[in-house]
């Protein structure tokens, strides 16, 4: 295991920069942006996929691979039902740029 | 496979992370919130191909058999949903990989001695068994597979109590001891706790709920980060928890709710007033020619679309009734209340589906002040949102949201199906007003036969 201040800092840091990229979302995308994050999480299958590759017992391997579904189904599906969303946003004429919404410097 | 050695994996998780981080980013943004959901998918590409190339893993064939089933079944699901059954399938999405975390941590447990990977390996297992219960309870109601009341029974918050002492002594246990069997009670309990927790929740609450078991779910997957020493998933989970508590938060204002109200307002009752049966006091019904007269000879029509238009699929016919209206010289725009639809921000991407002129969407704040000087206001499929109960009567599960203010407009059209209250259950006393006039029926039915009238004219 890493070092345990080494561990904090990186999860310090995490929750500002998780703070910080949604703090100024129009309600307009709350619903792509939620479905976003959502699927971001499914990164557990890497987790699943370690798990399952350690596992020597059938049971244990049984367990594993039904994670290695789960995550998948929360990644890919997350990933793509996001995309089939904000198509649609794009279909059409870009968003009017509205005078300092949208511009924040980065 | 051990092709790359730990400097490189941590290089590309690095790598993996900041794409996550691009993605949050990008999705908070109308312009480039599609190549930031892109750039976060191939975040998640670079990860876990470099999993199987970093970790010396065994079973490598059925683990890529298991990710080919779980795409299986996953990219026609999210292809083909309805967009009106959108916040069902996110949900669900969010529940299996709350699962997922849990399973993760409970396979762990054996690998782990030490008393604090133990103590990140119980909260993995409880955050992710309550995320998954929980989230299968949110798609039930918005399916309503079950009741979208609150559901409450004597002693609920007995039985709370001491599922949450349970699991607190189960979790004791298996730092203390490591015991598999400990571990079993623990994820049984944490169904249970996420059950509890959101069976007692309001259907119009329903979506908060949704966002906070996301960010929940996070928090599993970055505990699991610590279990595995993984700092891709420590990272990753991280900052879906901080982004999603920040959603929840803002969403639940939008709605003028606090997070702690809609998950225990129930429990403290009161949440539950209002009334439940459909009422027999007299309204005015109209007919789809009178409705046309209304709309085609007014200066200025706001459109209030809800749940209801989603449901019958009308979301094409309104579009083209604006249309109709606006080569009349009516001015038509779509008043967009935030938690129009069934989740914050649903309305917009139904109407975006419809190709409604992004401009001619107002947001509550815009819309409000508008509304005294509009001739008509028609509401289609919505009741919650306009419902004037949110301001004046304390109590009722709706109070203190926002609402667009219909009432100030010169007249006032309901397109409804019937007189059944809403999605919060509770009847707007709107309905009764001398101005207002109602069509009954399916929404796009309604709104094809008022199309006709107006182009009739």
């Amino acid at each position: 295991m890493m070092d345990p201040i080494t561990l904090l800092t990186v999860v310090v840091l995490a929750v500002f920069v998780g703070f910080e990229v949604v703090s100024k979302v129009t309600s307009k995308l709350h619903t792509p942006l939620m479905s976003g994050a959502n699927a971001i999480h499914g990164i557990i299958l890497v987790g699943a996929i370690i798990v399952a590759g350690q596992a020597s017992d059938p049971w244990l391997l049984t367990v594993a691979l039904i994670a290695v579904v789960l995550a998948t189904v929360n990644l890919v599906g997350g990933f793509v039902v996001t995309d089939r969303m904000l198509e649609m946003f794009g279909s059409r004429n870009p968003a009017r740029p509205r005078a300092g919404a949208g511009e924040d410097g980065t | 496979m051990s092709v790359l050695g730990p400097g490189w994996t941590a290089l590309f998780y690095l790598v993996a992370a900041v794409c996550f981080i691009l993605a949050l980013k990008g999705l908070s943004s109308p312009r480039t919130a599609r190549r930031g959901n892109a750039i976060g998918a191939a975040g998640a590409f670079v990860a876990v191909v470099t999993v199987f190339l970093s970790a010396k893993l065994e079973n490598i064939p059925l683990i890529i058999a298991a990710v080919a089933v779980g795409s299986a079944v996953a990219v026609p699901v999210a292809r083909r949903v309805q967009m009106t059954q959108m916040p069902q399938l996110v949900a669900l999405f969010n529940g299996v990989g709350g699962g997922a975390a849990a399973l993760v941590a409970v396979l762990e447990l054996g690998h782990s001695e030490d008393p604090w990977v133990r103590l990140a390996v119980v909260f993995t297992m409880l955050i992710g068994a309550v995320s998954f219960a929980g989230s299968a309870v949110t798609v039930g109601k918005l399916q309503e597979l079950i009741s979208t009341r609150p559901l409450l029974f004597p002693g609920m918050p007995v039985l709370m109590g001491a599922v949450v002492l349970g699991a607190v002594a189960a979790c004791g246990f298996v730092v203390a001891t490591g015991s598999v069997g400990w571990a079993v009670a623990l994820l049984v309990l944490g169904i249970v706790a996420g059950l509890l927790l959101v069976l007692p929740v309001g259907g119009a609450d329903v979506p908060i709920v949704i966002s906070l078991l996301n960010a929940f779910t996070g928090l599993a997957v970055a505990a699991s980060g610590i279990v595995l020493g993984n700092v891709l998933l420590l990272v990753a989970g991280t900052l879906v928890g901080a982004s999603g508590t920040i959603l929840t938060k803002v969403m639940a204002a939008a709605m003028g709710r606090g997070v702690t109200g809609i998950m225990f307002g129930a429990f403290r009752g009161g949440s539950t007033a209002g009334s439940t049966e459909q009422s027999d006091r007299p309204v005015r019904s109209s007919s789809p020619e009178d409705v046309a007269v209304q709309l085609g000879y007014a200066q200025r029509v706001v459109i209030v679309p809800g749940y209801g238009l989603a449901v019958a699929q009308g979301q094409h016919t309104i579009a083209e009734l604006a249309t109709a209206l606006a080569a009349r010289g009516v001015e038509v725009v779509f008043a967009i209340h935030p938690v129009a639809g069934r989740m914050p921000g649903h309305m917009n991407v139904l109407l975006a589906e419809a190709n409604v002129p992004y401009e001619a969407l107002k947001e509550l704040e815009e819309a409000n002040p508008e509304f005294p000087n509009t001739d008509v206001a028609l509401i289609v499929g919505a009741n919650d949102v306009v419902n004037p109960a949110a301001k004046s009567t304390p109590g009722a599960p709706i109070y203190g949201m926002p609402i667009l203010e219909v009432a100030l407009a010169g007249q006032v059209v309901f397109l409804k199906r019937s007189m059944r209250p809403g999605f919060a259950g509770i009847e707007n006393e709107l309905l009764f007003d001398p101005k207002t006039t109602l069509l009954f029926g399916d929404a796009k039915d309604s709104l094809t036969r008022v199309l006709g009238a107006v182009k009739a004219l």
